[in-house]
């Protein structure tokens, strides 16, 4: 069979940059998981590690039981169990996180400030269930241990902690917890080998050809919940209302017209970075099934070259149109994954070949070493403590490398690298080439790395071609339609419903919406005059 | 009376069921699910849940044996006794299994406050004729075998026949007729429950996902090609936070 290529949005997070501000979780949350059914729901949420994370502790897969797991014939199969014992299971899902495990929602009985009688005490908007609209105790959230708040009752339950702790037989301290923090903010993974969509008995989550997001067919969906256990990440839900399942939708109509994501435009720290990558379908499965350690460079050889004139031919033959292969040549995730090699995949041992990648965080060490009071950008410095610092290089592994602190540490020395070169470069002590030589880095690519790390506008960050042009009328509203404002399909149903699709997206047209934007800004930037920089 | 009841209903009810079932899968995809409440409540159900559905296969198996089969092909492998002997251990268990499961699936539905809240008027409703359905069915088996007379009656001569005529439509009202009070009485229910699948959440049974047996894992689907977007009106799916799980229309 000749190989295939075909594309895939993906995004590399910074983690170094999170703040934990949470504003990607909140506009999201805003965006597409505002009602009714999905209270509970985040596409997006900010986790605090070491913590438990959300819903808690969905990283013990001995538990939830999802993603893949290899046979000892080296094939995969999925955690949860085959497509049999699945369907026989299907009448009560043997492994399926419940509210408590989320949260439960809740409201404030905000009336009540209002429309309380006088009386002597200050009236109080009691917390309300919005499960059950009774009053509630609040005793969970999606961020509850945020910044590591009540870490003292919660730590035990990291799985990750957990896991080192009984590896390290009981000999690290319990308050070393405190001496490294940091964020992750995770979505959907949109998977190259989805164990939901494995898991799905109905079929109706589905990978898109042209660019790889996952999306659940809201039509096909009968809301058997086995995609939850399937997924590893916990990321798809399900809509307790309309009783089908739900996940975040990569804010695929915002892609489609070139838009970034709804949680990489708002992000404050922008530390999201999201483009394309080249890959062969047909490569996936043996990818995924190799022996752990090599699943990051199998993960990695899974990426083509979008410079190879061999990958380019077969995009091509495969129907790619020349704005996406160009788009893949600037791609910045490419960059940061395959070419810098300092993004790393979460929890590549779940075997599902997850496209959202990260950065680690040197900022652990670096807060370590500045609280000890060391000079934390002397490269001397940052380079012993990452070989000292064993335990956040170790949780770091856990989570990213499966288990191996070799590469994180290549990962780690070269994130400190650029820091101290860079150091050198702004205060003009020169540029150290025993830096760059000590990572196996050019001071070129050494500096482009840091361009696209540190100052990358956005149009680097975000390098995301139109659907095809050829189907583009296909995305905007048609004007004849008869369900513009006031036409008679302007209302979801008549007395037998409206034929078709409902569709729980309201769009305006990006595209149009892009436009305006363009020529507001183009406006400001003539009344602004010349002379002044635009932002 | 008897030709309106066992002539007539039959078909008006098989013609709801394949009409309705048309209509929702036309209109009502969205609406098309299981609605599991597993979210609020995981324990009893994890019980009562294959309890019924398991013992409802049974039943179902039973009662597609007990209707298709002519009786004088068994005569030729088993005694009329044997035959009877085992259909009454078998369907007595699994009717029995049937309505303890759904016994605790109601227990569990009333006393959570949260499955209790997402349960629609349409659910009671078809709990009420499902229950009935069960429990009349079961009487049937038990005592519908003799007429008040103290007469022997074997359903595989009267309502069996009459079913399978009802196969070539040439409905042999005369043999249902002569069954007992015990067996019409749950055939009637039982057609009440068939037409009221297309409307109520036992459409799910229509969608068994069995192809997903021979499906691949990983399914690439191209990206939709045009659908209209509704800008300003309503779309399923979208209600405000704080719209409870029962209130109409909006599933």
């Amino acid at each position: 069979m000749a190989k295939r290529v075909m594309a895939q949005v993906a995004m590399v997070m910074n983690l170094d940059k999170c703040i934990g501000c949470h504003t990607c979780s909140v506009t999201c949350k805003q965006a597409w998981t505002n009602r009714a059914g999905t209270e509970y729901v985040w596409f997006n949420n900010v986790e605090t590690r070491p913590g438990q994370g959300y819903p808690r502790r969905y990283e013990d897969q001995d538990k939830w039981r999802g993603g893949w797991v290899r046979t000892p014939s080296g094939g995969l199969k999925l955690r949860a169990g085959g497509r049999l014992q699945k369907l026989l299971s299907i009448f009560a899902s043997p492994v399926q996180p419940g509210l408590e495990d989320y949260y439960e929602p809740w409201t404030y009985d905000y009336e009540n400030l209002t429309s309380a009688p006088l009386g002597d005490d200050f009236p109080v908007a009691r917390p309300k269930s919005l499960i059950t609209g009774e009053n509630t105790a609040i005793t969970w959230s999606a961020n509850w241990d945020d910044s590591l708040g009540g870490i003292e009752a919660t730590r035990n339950a990291d799985p990750i902690l957990e896991k080192l702790r009984a590896e390290s037989n009981e000999k690290i301290r319990t308050d070393y917890e405190k001496s490294f923090m940091f964020f992750l903010p995770r979505i959907c993974e949109h998977c190259l080998n989805p164990s939901c969509m494995a898991s799905c008995p109905s079929g109706a989550i589905y990978k898109r050809s042209e660019d790889g997001i996952v999306l659940v067919d809201q039509d096909r969906c009968r809301g058997w919940r086995q995609c939850i256990t399937g997924c590893p990440y916990k990321k798809i839900y399900f809509n307790h209302r309309s009783g089908k399942a739900e996940k975040c939708t990569f804010c695929y109509p915002r892609i489609e017209v070139g838009l970034p994501t709804v949680c990489a435009e708002t992000c404050v720290g922008r530390l999201r970075y999201l483009g394309i990558i080249l890959y062969d379908p047909d490569a996936v499965l043996a990818a995924a099934s190799v022996p752990e350690e090599e699943l990051y460079q199998a993960q990695l050889d899974l990426m083509l070259d979008p410079n190879d004139p061999e990958v380019i031919a077969l995009a091509r033959a495969g129907g790619m149109a020349d704005d996406w292969i160009i788009a893949a040549q600037r791609s910045p995730v490419y960059a940061l994954i395959k070419h810098f090699k300092v993004a790393l995949p979460l929890h590549p041992e779940y075997r599902t070949m997850p496209m959202v990648w990260y950065i680690p965080p040197l900022s652990p060490v670096v807060d370590l070493l500045r609280d000890q009071g060391h000079d934390a950008e002397a490269a001397g410095n940052l380079f012993g403590a990452i070989d000292a610092l064993r335990i956040p290089v170790e949780y770091l592994a856990e989570l990213f490398t499966a288990g191996d602190t070799k590469v994180v540490t290549e990962v780690l020395q070269k994130l400190a690298a650029m820091r101290s070169y860079m150091r050198g470069v702004t205060l003009g002590t020169g540029r150290d080439t025993a830096l760059t030589d000590a990572v196996g880095m050019t001071p070129e690519a050494m500096e482009q790395m840091f361009r696209l790390l540190a100052i990358a506008k956005y149009d680097d960050r975000y390098v995301i071609p139109n659907a095809h042009r050829e189907q583009a009328h296909n995305l905007e509203e048609l004007a004849c339609s008869l369900d513009s404002d006031g036409g008679p399909g302007q209302y979801e149903s008549g007395p037998f419903g409206q034929p078709g699709r409902p569709i729980p997206v309201a769009l305006e047209t990006y595209a149009a919406l892009k436009e305006r934007r363009a020529e507001a800004e183009a406006d400001m930037a003539g009344q602004s005059g010349a002379g002044k920089a635009t932002p | 009376m008897d030709i309106l009841l066992w002539g007539v209903l039959p078909y008006l009810v098989a013609l709801t069921l394949i009409a309705g079932l048309a209509w929702r899968y036309r209109y009502d995809q969205f609406g098309w699910t299981t609605r599991s409440s597993q979210l609020y409540e995981s324990k009893m159900l994890k019980i009562g849940s294959p309890l019924f559905h398991y013992g409802l296969f049974v039943v179902l198996g039973g009662h597609l044996l007990g209707l298709l089969i002519p009786k004088d092909w068994t005569d030729r492998v088993i005694t009329q006794e044997t035959y009877h002997a085992i259909a009454l251990t078998a369907g007595t268990i699994a009717g029995v299994a049937c309505l303890a499961g759904i016994a605790m699936l109601i227990y569990r539905r009333r006393t959570t406050g949260a499955v209790f809240l997402a349960t629609t008027k349409n659910d009671k409703l078809m709990y009420v004729v499902l229950v009935a359905a069960l429990v009349f069915g079961i009487i049937a088996t038990l005592t519908g075998g003799t007429y008040p007379d103290g007469t022997e009656h074997n359903y595989r001569e009267t309502v069996s026949i009459w079913f399978r005529s009802l196969m070539v439509f040439q409905p042999n009202v005369h043999a249902m007729a002569e069954s007992t009070l015990q067996f019409k009485v749950h055939i009637l229910i039982g057609l009440a429950l068939i037409a009221l699948i297309p409307f109520s959440r036992l459409v799910h049974a229509f969608t068994v996902p069995l192809h997903y047996v021979f499906r691949p894992y990983v399914i690439y689907r191209s990206r939709d090609s045009h659908t209209p977007t509704p800008s300003q009106a309503r779309v399923r799916g979208w209600d405000p936070v704080g719209t409870t799980d029962k209130d109409k229309g909006q599933r």
